[in-house]
């Protein structure tokens, strides 16, 4: 099916990584007539491989490679060997991803000029802006089939939903809906409604919720333009004297180093190994790592402010039953500084299983405080809280010389601390969600704190000029011309909503515009 | 010494040194303990059998759920009766074992009331044996198939059809 390309061949654009942005790259360029080779570290799995199993399903598709964290936050603590959730597989994190599709709100893509100069925030403008990406937004909602946009209906609210909504509305709020998800409640794109089977984290085994594992990927193939390598983790991109790069060295399945030449080469591999992957390839022309002058790379690494808030009612919810995300109040999403701090939050609808729930509600807690919670498992509503964080340029990924992988590279370090911002924030986010579920009789609420990151941003970030950011207006290196990023480390800043929405449209945006330069030559 | 406000006076607690375990659901026998309903028995192979009937009692006053019988308990800390686990269970055990005579017992399982073993753990809360006790009972409790209907959880829905049709907004007393 897919045309086999040559290690030699150099006419072949590389893409890194094939989730929600390299996936859609990929597909979009070899729709164009682009070749493409893409190289993934992770294996395949389809709907009929996912488990509905929280941590069988997490041994399968999760990225379990060494990585080690420092910094005050408490992932930190908990966690330390596990600063983000991300998936190793065909398709990345898009087979775990809930599907909440919201576009940025107007004045987020102007953080710096709206929010002013906040102490110790490394805030940014995107060089872009909101009605740039209108269309772009418009044609990535169509691919993901997101509801409440164009003529598509939104989904039934299941328990858990209802529980937030009657608890929103006594509170006065006004936004509140089952929400904008990637998931289908009618026939759409030859994908099937969604079944409320409630493991969306696990991998939908209905395809009712966009992956761009059994969608774009295939699809991609199928032109016989794309040509997808699975098991084969990229250590390093390579360049001429040119300052051009040349291609990428990986290791195949059976570890075998090999180098694929490249045309271009697109980095997709979600905001740590991304920028890992740029200071791995540290050279004597860049010694500071590749499209690395500004000094950027892996700075400004965002995972937006979050925490959960868990109620428990005299009565059973069974939080579980049905989409885990399909529920959202927005009114805190609004830029209103009289709360004590900038930019806003969402809470939207989320539901643990109670193996996960164990792990993740209060980490490293025990005793009866604990289990009694627990033992009001059935009777629990969950949200999440999801907000802008501050970019910091001491919240970075570096590389840890000390330990490596198994191809002996340096493994990435995640440094993260709160900034007071979100701080701010995430206690106003705890104050109203208990308000919101004591308004429906909750007896007992949880605050619980952020999960490893499941939202990984800004390490590679866009900038209008090139001293501030790694690349430029359409996620191109401002110092290697036929370098591109494709992934959320190209964002300046973090915006209050769920990001794989924006990442879809830069990529389809991006494709676009590597392919009329291919054809002009410029690149 | 662990201070040890529920503890009230020689009597009870010469008292209770002289009993062998109060712990009513656990029997020791040679190489196994069981239920004393005979309802399950867990066969040791390399710790003592005190020592497992300890840890057990240990993992339900670390994570305690009325609902659940010991059973669930002995299964999660099973794996610890292996060669490369017992040096490290039994020292742990034996440290818990001194903490408990330090506070007057006999023994840990010879503490009668939770609240004074936990008490014991708290104080030995930061030791590696310990978290090592506790993280692996998170996984190896919660993720137990069989305790999850006790806490009204479901499980795998995708064999009997997801929830559409089986009450996914069937929540009546909002
Ligand atoms: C549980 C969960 C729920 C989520 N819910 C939502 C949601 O509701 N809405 C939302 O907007 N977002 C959600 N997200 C976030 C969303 O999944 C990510 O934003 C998105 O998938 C990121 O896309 P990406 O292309 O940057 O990276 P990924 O999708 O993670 O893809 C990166 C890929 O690159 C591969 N890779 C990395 N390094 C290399 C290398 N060196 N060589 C080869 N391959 C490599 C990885 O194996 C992976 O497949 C959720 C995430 C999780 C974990
Ligand atoms: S609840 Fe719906 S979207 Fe989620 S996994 Fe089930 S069928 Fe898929």
């Amino acid at each position: 099916m897919a045309a086999p390309f040559d290690l030699k061949d150099d006419s072949v654009v590389v893409v890194i990584g094939t989730g929600a942005g390299g996936g859609v790259l990929a597909n979009e360029l070899a729709q164009k007539g682009v070749s493409v080779v893409a190289l993934e570290a992770g294996g395949r799995y389809l709907p009929e491989d996912y488990v509905n199993d929280e941590w069988e399903s997490f041994g399968q598709l999760a990225w379990l490679e060494p990585r080690t964290t420092s910094g005050d936050w408490r992932v930190a603590k908990d966690f330390s060997g596990l600063p983000a959730w991300i998936v190793k597989a065909v398709g990345g994190t898009s087979i775990h991803w809930a599907g909440a599709s919201l576009r940025f709100q107007e004045h987020e893509w102007k953080a710096r000029t709206t929010y002013g100069n906040v102490p110790g925030a490394n805030l940014l403008d995107w060089p872009i802006d909101g009605a740039e990406m209108a269309p772009w937004y418009e044609k990535a909602e169509a691919k993901l089939g997101v509801t409440r946009t164009g003529d598509r209906p939104g989904l039934p609210g299941n328990n858990n939903y209802k529980v937030l909504e009657a608890g929103a509305k006594a509170l006065g709020y006004k936004e509140v809906s089952t929400g904008r998800m990637a998931i289908n409640s009618i026939d759409y794109d030859e994908r099937m409604p969604c079944q409320q089977t409630g493991f969306c984290f696990q991998g939908c085994k209905w395809g009712a919720k966009w992956s761009s594992a059994y969608t774009d990927i295939p699809r991609g193939e199928a032109t016989g333009n794309l040509e997808v390598r699975d098991r084969c983790h990229v250590l390093r991109i390579e360049h001429g004297d040119d300052g051009r790069v040349t291609g990428v060295v990986y290791a195949d399945r059976d570890g075998v180093e090999q180098f694929q030449a490249a045309k271009v080469v697109c980095v997709a591999g979600n905001s740590i190994e991304s920028p890992r992957l740029l200071l791995n390839s540290a050279s004597s022309m860049f010694p500071d790592g590749l499209a690395n002058s500004s000094g950027q790379v892996g700075r400004n690494y965002m995972r937006h402010t979050t925490g959960s808030v868990y109620a428990v009612f005299p009565e059973p919810v069974r939080m579980w039953r049905g989409t885990t995300m399909a529920g959202i109040v927005q009114d805190e999403a609004r830029h209103d500084p009289s709360r004590g701090f900038v930019g806003g939050y969402e809470f939207e609808t989320l539901s643990l299983g109670l193996p996960f729930m164990a792990a993740f509600l209060d980490p490293g807690a025990w005793g009866r405080e604990f289990t009694s919670a627990l033992d009001g498992y059935e009777n629990m509503a969950g949200l999440w809280i999801v907000g802008e964080d501050m970019p910091q340029e001491t919240n970075r990924v570096t590389l840890n010389t000390e330990v490596k992988d198994d191809f002996g590279m340096p493994v990435p370090n995640v440094n993260f601390d709160d900034h007071p911002n979100d701080v701010a924030m995430r206690n106003h986010a705890y104050g109203r969600g208990e308000a919101l579920y004591r308004a429906v009789g909750a007896t007992r609420v949880f605050p619980t704190p952020p999960y490893p990151s499941t939202h990984n941003l800004g390490t590679n970030r866009m900038s209008e000029n090139p001293r501030d950011g790694v690349v430029n207006a359409h996620g191109q290196s401002h110092d290697v011309p036929n370098l591109f990023v494709s992934d959320g480390s190209q964002f300046t800043s973090g915006a209050a909503e769920n990001p794989t929405l924006t990442i879809v449209a830069l990529a389809i945006r991006q494709a676009d515009h590597i392919a009329s330069e291919l054809a002009k030559g410029n690149i | 010494m662990t201070s040890h406000p529920r503890t009230r006076g020689l009597t009870r607690r010469a008292l209770l040194s002289h009993a062998v375990a109060t712990v009513a659901t656990v029997t020791v026998g040679a190489n196994f303990i069981c239920a004393p309903d005979a309802a399950w028995a867990l066969e040791v192979t390399v710790l003592k059998p005190e020592t497992m009937a300890t840890l057990i009692l240990m993992a339900r006053d670390i994570y305690p759920h009325d609902r659940l019988g010991d059973e669930y308990y002995a299964a999660a800390v099973k794996g610890y009766d292996a060669a490369e686990e017992a040096e490290a269970v039994e020292a742990g055990i034996a440290a818990l074992d001194a903490a408990a005579a330090g506070a007057g017992y006999a023994a840990y399982a010879a503490v009668p009331w939770e609240a004074d073993r936990v008490a014991i753990l708290r104080g030995m809360e930061a030791s590696p044996f310990f978290q090592k006790v506790r993280g692996g009972l998170v996984t190896g409790l919660y993720n137990q198939k069989e305790v999850w209907p006790l806490f009204g959880y479901e499980g795998e829905s995708y064999s009997k059809g997801g929830y559409i049709k089986r009450g996914f907004d069937d929540i009546a007393w909002l």
